[in-house]
């Protein structure tokens, strides 16, 4: 009891001050001359814990980053914690590390709902929220919410991009849509909705939806071939999108095939599924795949290959979630330089909104990151590729949803 | 009245006195760990009245939690009710709900009945996200933190905390009354004997939709609670394993004890934490072996350990007594 | 009519992956009155044990034996060192002792094999057939055939052998058992390895459809246990039987019920089984528990 008592008084003793003034104190907390603090949550147990290896290879790259001198001369200490994909944990966690750990900021925590659920608060904090791992499109609202910030294209966007190919190459479109039951899937179908406008009612023969728990799509893919659809806007994870290019190609279902860039890895999908009935699908790209033959001498991949053998061993060398972790983790890196000695969190939020141009090695040639006070989407051009049986075979110009 | 006892009577008020205490010693990040805490006691004592007092198992508990969660974030998003309002509301809505669940239910027994809740909880996420308009589909609903009374000098936190304390000693006192009084044992009769509890004239099926009605009731209150502490509803957190784990709560902390609830909710609370910090790799693994290891060494729960350790106890004290 | 028939073929192929799941969660109920909460991960870990045989070059039956053998032995083990201890806790102590081995099972898959999914073979020919307009899946048909030849087998096995007889003698009435002489300690073991055979080539029928990731399990384990219950779970024929019907209606439901269409799907079809339980309380084939006063 006495010795409880001594530490909740020293908690209060090293909170309360801090309390008082609101986290926005003068002084930065989380960073001293030698070292940053960063915090994250991911999932490492529970349904969603696929997505732990991000968290993973984030730290191996801040190891990496930290043996190789730090930046700017200090270390990253990169506190991740376990939030299960659970709202009511990541809020818990969250705190945790504002509150007890002191982060200097918080970085890459992954989904969209438990992100919704720390968003309100980070931004009453104060406590720059950076380079969330979803992609809904709330995030980029500087007005409302001016320390949080994206990252990756937002799946809307990508809806758009699709709508377009459509509208422009597809003479008497019937689209037929399967999509995942939540706001992932959702926010994709209204990404392809809204770019095609008005058509999208005339244009849409059938929306088929499915949930995570589900074990096979195949009566939703009888029932998209049955509505007559000639193109097939497929929005699934990779277990399901290798389903339903399969089955649509048992059932000799040959429409235009749109493939979400969320399963376009030609390793763990395509080719499971059969490269034959892979052929001609369509996706857009705006990270090298590192599953696809025409990067294997690509100097970023071989980098990255020679990481990954270094810094995380057990990590899967064919998972897209190492490449994505490992690009932003630059991402962060060149925020951090570009912040030199001030590490206030204001400047972090200062810099953060202040990227131009930035070219990393696995973003796809001629896509760059780009934010500014008023553009808190850091990535926003992708581009469209199609299968050729052996690899994805970039076409048409990038896509830019910042310029419209 | 022996010393044991004595002892034993002051435990409860002890309890409080701490629980008063910890806002002024806790950090608010802590303090917010605990009104967790009063919140799964909340739900677990509801689940154990009807689990361990009762013998009807639920592994849909969740869906109550949920509905209460979202009667309260929906009243006060879209109506602007005053969040103290929603939280009766929550429960009697609850308490109707569990109520007519409870009826057909009746019908089932052990492991249908267990199963059929199962699927109650199941089903609950996609209601939620079919129901977009109300509920804001898989978006969910963003709420703000209640403002403490002007004047007290509470932080949010510790206001929260306040309410949250309240709310459970007003519900396990009147849970304790219920279960030690004449229709506690006739819960516990029908449990064990039903056709002689029958024989005795406790009406058995009324009885028993009531106490699925009561521990509902007791859930939905709790997750009211956990929507204000929060801020934040959305169907991901009330996926199957928040039914299951409420189950785990109740065996862990103890079947059939009112004590086990506080027990169980500092399980859920604290140990997977506890996990994370072993392995991140296998957090799950070592949550796993805690469970195991916890039933290998105590069977009977948390509560029913200690019952048995301080019968004991009592006994070794009282021969020393005699002897 | 054409789509009516192809749903429906639809729905037998994912019914029959429901009900062989169910048989095993069966298998133990009746061996050792516990529902196994784990069966669907130990299943799926059998599964990896046998991609990893598979992958180091053993030839499929080999490494399908081997996998059975394997997956029998680890069950009974499973017993002998898991469960044994709280045998005689009440039967919620138990549930958690399973519920603890499932997100063991769950964990360690996932840090061994990493969850990207994997491609696993089937015995059966690749290609579908196409009888008048509808399309038959090979392995879909290979795979309900070997739930009913698994099927066929527990029922002689329950039905005729010494052995089975006193399995179910020990489970049902554990103390006259013993009095004749039935060794109900290791009985109780044997019905875990039965179990987990079963579940194991469950596990292996259902890899090559949904892909083998440790995640593979979670949604089939509630269709299984809805089947189950919807069949009975003193059936194995009922469970089998009630995968197929959930497996159909939910494919109907989701094509003709427009309003509810698929996002409502699992809730109507749990709806359903909800109200078969108020007509049958024991499932369609259980029998009605009697109990002396």
């Amino acid at each position: 009891m006495k010795r409880s008592s001594l530490v909740a008084l020293a908690l209060i003793g090293a909170l309360g001050p801090l309390l008082v003034a609101g986290p926005a104190a003068a002084q930065s907390p989380g960073v001293t001359p030698t070292e940053v603090k960063i915090g994250n949550t991911n999932p490492y147990s529970g349904p969603a814990s696929a997505y732990g290896t991000i968290g993973k290879a984030l730290a191996a790259y801040f190891t990496k980053v930290n043996a190789e001198g730090g930046v700017n001369g200090r270390k990253i200490d990169f506190v991740t914690l376990d939030d299960g994909y659970s709202p009511p944990k990541t809020v818990e966690m969250v705190r945790r590390l504002v509150e007890q750990d002191q982060v200097a900021f918080v970085f890459q925590t992954l989904g969209t709902p438990t992100n919704s659920a720390i968003h309100k608060y980070l931004n009453q904090a104060k406590v720059p929220h950076l380079f969330v791992a979803t992609g809904a499109t709330k995030w980029g609202d500087p007005q409302h919410f001016p320390w949080t910030m994206g990252w990756q294209p937002t799946y809307q966007t990508e809806g758009h991009i699709y709508a377009q190919y459509v509208l422009r190459n597809v003479p008497n479109a019937k689209i037929g849509i399967l999509y995942q039951n939540d706001d992932y899937g959702k926010d994709y179908v209204k990404g392809i909705k809204d770019g095609l406008g008005e058509a999208a009612k005339k244009l849409i023969a059938l929306e088929q939806s499915y949930e995570v728990t589900d074990p096979t799509i195949d009566s939703q893919i009888v029932n998209l071939k049955n509505s007559g659809a000639n193109v097939f806007y497929n929005v699934t994870i990779p277990k399901f999108a290798v389903q339903a290019i399969k089955k649509a190609h048992d059932i000799g279902w040959k429409p235009l095939h749109l493939l979400n860039n969320v399963s376009a890895s030609v390793d763990v999908v395509l080719r499971p599924a059969g490269l034959e009935a892979s052929k001609d699908l369509i996706t857009a790209l705006y990270l090298k795949d590192p599953t696809d033959p025409q990067w294997r001498n690509d100097a970023g991949m071989k980098d990255w290959l020679v990481f990954m053998q270094k810094y995380y061993p057990d990590g899967n060398t064919k998972d897209a979630f190492n490449v994505y972790a490992y690009t932003v983790a630059q991402g962060l890196v060149h925020v951090l330089k570009q912040c030199g000695k001030d590490l206030s969190r204001e400047n972090i939020m200062r810099q953060a909104a202040s990227i131009k141009d930035l070219a990393l090695p696995l973003l796809l040639p001629g896509i760059k990151v780009n934010t500014s006070p008023t553009d808190f989407y850091p990535i926003e051009q992708e581009q469209l590729a199609k299968f050729d049986g052996e690899r994805w075979v970039l076409f048409g110009e990038v896509y830019d949803a910042g310029k419209k | 009245m022996s010393r044991a006892q004595g002892w034993r009577r002051a435990i409860a008020p002890a309890t409080i006195a701490i629980a008063c205490a910890l806002p002024f010693l806790l950090s608010n990040f802590r303090l917010f760990q605990f009104t967790q805490v009063g919140i799964y006691a909340i739900a677990l004592l509801g689940l154990n009245i009807l689990t361990g007092y009762n013998g009807q198992i639920s592994l849909g508990h969740g869906a109550f939690y949920a509905l209460g969660a979202y009667t309260t974030a929906i009243m006060i998003d879209k109506w602007n009710v005053a969040y103290g309002w929603t939280i009766p509301v929550a429960g009697l809505l609850c308490l109707a709900v569990g109520f007519l669940f409870g009826i057909p239910a009746l019908r089932l027994e052990g492991l249908y009945l267990a199963l059929a809740t199962f699927a109650l909880a199941l089903a609950v996420p996609q209601i939620l996200k079919y129901f977009e308009h109300w509920t804001g589909g898989s978006q969910g609903i963003v709420l703000s933190k209640p403002d403490p009374p002007r004047g007290l000098g509470l932080s949010p936190d510790q206001w929260l905390y306040f309410v949250t304390l309240g709310v459970v000693v007003v519900l396990f006192v009147l849970g304790a009354n219920l279960l030690r009084g004449r229709t506690g044992r006739a819960i516990v009769a029908i449990r064990d004997n039903p056709i002689a509890a029958q024989a005795m004239g406790v009406n058995g099926a009324l009885y028993k939709s009531l106490t699925f009605g009561v521990s509902a009731a007791y859930t939905g209150v709790a997750g009211a609670l956990s929507a204000l502490a929060i801020a934040f509803v959305a169907p991901d957190a009330f996926n199957v394993f928040l039914s299951i784990t409420f189950l785990v709560g109740i065996v862990i902390g103890g079947l059939a004890s009112i004590s086990g609830a506080i027990f169980g909710a500092l399980f859920i609370q604290f140990v997977p934490n506890w996990a994370q910090e072993i392995s991140k790799a296998a957090p799950w693994a070592i949550y796993g072996i805690f469970l195991i290891v916890f039933m290998y060494v105590m069977p009977r729960g948390i509560a029913g350990s200690l019952r048995l350790a301080w019968t004991r106890l009592a006994r070794v004290g009282g021969t020393g007594r005699t002897g | 009519m054409e789509i009516f028939v192809q749903q429906v073929v639809s729905g037998l192929a994912t019914g029959g992956i429901y009900g062989s799941v169910a048989l095993a969660l069966v298998m133990i109920y009746q061996a050792t009155d516990v529902v196994n909460f784990a069966q669907g991960e130990m299943a799926m870990f059998s599964t990896y044990l046998a991609w990893s045989m598979l992958n180091a070059g053993v030839p499929y039956w080999a490494a399908f034996f081997a996998t059975l053998a394997v997956a029998f032995v680890g069950g009974l083990l499973i017993e002998r060192v898991v469960i044994r201890p709280v045998e005689n806790a009440p039967v919620l102590t138990v549930v958690i002792v399973c519920i603890g081995l499932l997100v063991i099972f769950n964990s360690v898959a996932g840090w061994l094999y990493s969850y990207i999914q994997k491609p696993f073979p089937s015995p059966f020919p690749e290609k579908p057939f196409k009888i008048g307009d509808v399309f038959f899946g090979a392995h879909d048909l290979g795979a309900l055939g070997v739930t009913l030849l698994v099927l066929l087998f527990l029922y002689v096995f329950f039905r005729y052998t010494t052995l089975g007889l006193a399995m179910r003698a020990a489970a049902q009435n554990p103390v006259s058992s013993r009095l004749c002489g039935i060794r109900v300690g290791w009985m109780l073991a044997l019905g875990w390895g039965f179990a987990a055979l079963v579940g194991a080539v469950a596990g292996m029928m259902i890899a090559p459809i949904v892909f083998l990731d440790p995640n593979m399990m979670s949604g089939i384990l509630i269709y299984a246990f809805a089947s189950a219950t919807l069949g009975g779970f003193t059936s194995p024929g009922g469970a089998v039987l009630g995968g197929l019907i959930v497996g159909v209606v939910e494919n109907l439901v989701g094509t003709y019920v427009r309003f509810i269409g698929t996002e409502l799907k699992l809730t109507v079809a749990l709806a359903m089984i909800l109200i078969v339980l108020l007509v049958r309380p024991s499932g369609l084939f259980g029998r009605a528990t009697v109990h002396r006063v």
